[in-house]
């Protein structure tokens, strides 16, 4: 019996290999450089190249926007272990996702658990067809670390609600056709108690955006307000007054996104620039205290990569690495920015150059003030200290 | 190589994590140490190579049980956890490692199988000054018709007090560092002790004109460098796992007395300054279960990289356990600092773990230096 299985799985990583080496157009095999380089799909889908179109429409014919999801919305209905077969073959080749999506990463899951039937037939088909660009609307101006604390308020008036307030820090709130939101709805209930998860339409009367510039210079976030936005009752996900269990449970799946910044494979480049950039003697940096400084980081980005494989070993078996998933967010953006950090360092003032004539001019010192935010974003490193020490620690309020 | 332990290499951790428990949990340690600092309890020893904790990193060549380095890593991370006493680590880690690789056939045949089943115990002499430093040896190995004459002095070796024989890193005429096996009797040895802050007992040899046979050069001609090196490694790399134990007991027993300890009328570890050194401590101790059982694997699949994988375990885990020892001390405030409660143990082991197979200073220097800065 395990003997087809594999033989079937292997048959089907050949397939998967023949298929993305005829599909998938070479440029869409180089690594992402630009903002036009991603593609978020969306109600205005823009194309930025010929290729992506082509890519993103086999993608979509193949049914593999989604591969994981059921059939019924869209999805590719391949299996967990199908699915890893193919997630290993696109990195092989090198492939571009064909879509960039908080629907698939994000809003999904979440419709997956606490969505009805109804609703997931309406928006998930959407999503695997990249249809829907999505927003999130998650914090404001007022309700950040304490999010539990928003007051944008959704009133019952009968056959809809009536949304006033605003959220802040929403990616791509000025582009995105629809915005996923915590809104309150009992305001004398305990904070975590009146907060309702609704589907909301960004061209909807009343919906506006500003976006914000961040300290390097851009970014894709922006303010969203709400003022007597109207929304149809059927748009509320899960229980009225229950939208912070769908909350939580979305944050996890952001943490891990935001942690794993050190995924990649970085561990190697602080010091291979700093060959380039710094005097040696005897193959040792000249610099020994910043040579110590080097040393540090990619001990532990180095020991930080080893544990993400440790923990998804140790998933496989079935241990539950939901708890970690603040370990993850801490650690990975903390090693982020003390990186970048370093990097600025060992470039001297190359790495402060913010314009130039040189197409790549400015990169670095924007990535550098850019990443000041990871540490911020998804909840601060406090903020997951506190979750460590309360939850893995069972540390005492 | 998936980073998880397979089924027997699970019992085995539960099992030494039983018995240890039962028959070699710290009150033996202060026993030990309150009874002239006994450097290990005999009948313990003899349980433990009856389980045949000796036997499993032997290969079966030897009768050995070549259960691997992860098997035998468990073992230290449980007796880590108890600071249990036993020449485990210096017969079986240091001597074990230096016959199984050697090609010395005669001498292999004559020494593992006493090695393993404890009729004998061997001790490692490579130190020579108050540091680590494999590569600055000054002892000498002279060579003459019958074998060679050593003369050097020796020190910090590990269990080095009644061992039967030592096994001495020497240079010989030709500059190469290779390694010699001495009768504990021969003559020429003068062997003192002395009691560290672990309440270990170490000892130091003054070799002066000892002589020995040809058969009894462990490393071959040309093999030395390889042999050392891999001894160095290997004990590196079974230390962290040691280590590792010792992080959970400490911290462990740090994190429950912030659960009861009050003051102020709130338990201490309700106030966000020590849930915050508590939580960042938990994330290093995260990565340190990662490169340690990436270390020993790597030893059992002979990787390439794996004194890298050594010099990354033991400098984090050099530096984890220092901050853990540290804030459990801390932690505990003013009982912490007495000899009533075991955490000091902890602690005093803690830098005597540091100093041995190289310091984290030591093995992050080396890391940058194998990266090629």
């Amino acid at each position: 019996m395990e003997t087809t299985m594999k033989t079937d799985l292997e048959d089907f990583r050949l397939e998967t290999r023949k298929w993305l080496e005829e599909n998938c157009p070479p440029s869409m095999r180089m690594p992402i450089k630009e903002s036009t380089d991603y593609f978020w799909g969306g109600r205005n889908a823009t194309f930025h190249s010929e290729d992506q179109k082509i890519w993103f429409e086999r993608m979509l014919e193949k049914k593999w926007i989604v591969p994981y999801w059921d059939t019924k919305y869209g999805g590719g209905g391949l299996s967990r272990e199908e699915n890893n077969i193919l997630t290993q073959e696109m990195t092989r080749l090198g492939c571009r996702k064909p879509i960039f999506s908080f629907g698939i990463s994000m809003l999904g899951p979440a419709l997956h658990k606490f969505a009805n039937e109804d609703q997931k037939m309406r928006f998930l088909p959407e999503i695997t067809t990249g249809k829907t660009w999505w927003c999130q609307g998650y914090s404001e101006p007022n309700a950040g670390s304490d999010l539990a604390g928003l007051q944008t308020k959704a009133e019952d008036k009968g056959d809809h609600y009536l949304v006033n307030g605003s959220k802040v820090w929403t990616s791509y709130a000025n582009k995105a056709d629809w915005i996923f939101c915590l809104v309150r709805t009992d305001f004398e209930a305990p904070k975590h108690n009146g907060i309702s998860f609704l589907l909301i339409d960004m061209a909807s009367v009343g919906v506006s955006t500003r976006p914000i510039k961040l300290i390097s210079g851009k970014s894709p976030f922006c303010e969203t307000f709400f003022d007597n936005v109207k929304v149809p009752k059927e748009n509320l996900i899960g229980t009225l007054n229950e939208g912070w269990s769908i909350a939580k449970y979305l944050l996890t799946h952001e943490r891990q996104m935001i942690g794993g910044v050190g995924e990649t494979d970085v561990r190697k480049e602080l010091h291979e620039i700093a060959q380039k950039c710094l005097p040696m003697k005897n193959n040792q940096l000249v610099d020994g205290i910043l040579r110590n400084e080097i040393a540090v980081q990619e001990m532990n980005d180095a020991i930080f990569n080893v544990t993400i494989q440790r923990i998804m070993d140790e998933a496989k078996t079935g241990v539950n690495a939901g708890a970690l998933s603040s370990f993850f967010k801490y650690y990975g953006t903390e090693q982020n920015v003390s990186r970048m950090e370093l990097m600025t360092a060992i470039t001297g003032s190359d790495g402060l150059i913010w314009e130039g004539e040189n197409e790549t001019a400015g990169n670095q010192a924007r990535l550098f003030c850019r990443s000041k935010g990871n540490t911020i974003e998804g909840g601060t490193s406090e903020i997951q200290l506190g979750i460590i020490a309360k939850r893995i620690l069972n540390l005492p309020s | 190589m998936a980073l998880i332990l397979n089924e027997e290499q699970k019992m085995l951790k539960d099992s030494a994590a039983e018995f240890l428990a039962l028959n070699a949990p710290v009150e033996q340690f202060r026993a030990l140490r309150d009874n002239s600092y006994t450097p290990y309890d005999h009948d313990l020893w003899k349980e433990i190579i009856e389980m045949g904790w000796t036997a499993l990193t032997i290969p079966e060549a030897y009768n050995g049980l070549d259960f691997g380095y992860v098997g035998l890593g468990q073992v230290l991370e449980e007796m880590g956890k108890n600071l249990t006493k036993a020449p485990l680590f210096s017969s079986i880690v240091l001597g074990g490692t230096a016959l199984v690789h050697s090609t010395n056939e005669e001498l292999k045949k004559r020494w593992i199988p006493s090695l393993m089943n404890g009729n004998k115990r061997v001790a490692f002499a490579q130190d020579e000054t108050s540091y680590y430093a494999p590569e600055t040896i000054h002892c000498r190995a002279k060579k003459t018709k019958e074998g060679y004459v050593l003369d050097g002095q020796k020190k910090m070796i590990i269990d080095g007090k009644d061992a039967d024989a030592y096994l001495v890193v020497a240079k010989t005429d030709q500059e190469e560092t290779a390694l010699f096996l001495i009768d504990a009797n021969s003559k020429g040895i003068a062997i003192s002790t002395e009691v560290l802050l672990d309440a270990g007992t170490y000892a130091s040899i003054d070799l002066q004109n000892v002589t020995i046979d040809h058969g009894d050069r462990v490393s071959a001609p040309g093999k030395g460098d390889k042999l050392i090196q891999r001894i160095n490694t290997t004990a590196a790399i079974a230390l962290s796992a040691e280590m590792m134990g010792m992080i959970h007991a400490a911290y462990g027993q740090t994190i429950a007395y912030l659960q009861e300890r009050q003051q102020f009328g709130k338990r201490i570890g309700s106030y966000q300054a020590l849930q915050h050194r508590a939580a960042k401590l938990f994330c290093e101790i995260e990565l340190c279960k990662s490169i340690v059982i990436k270390a020993l694997k790597g030893l059992d699949e002979e990787v390439k990289n794996v004194d890298e994988l050594a010099s990354l375990a033991k400098a984090k885990l050099g530096l984890t356990l220092k901050e853990v020892s540290n804030e459990a001390m801390q932690m505990h405030g003013g009982i912490g600092v007495t000899d009533d409660v075991n955490i000091g143990f902890y602690f005093k082991r803690a830098r005597v773990a540091q100093r041995l197979f190289g310091d984290y200073n030591y093995h992050l220097d080396r890391y940058a230096q194998l990266n090629g800065y």
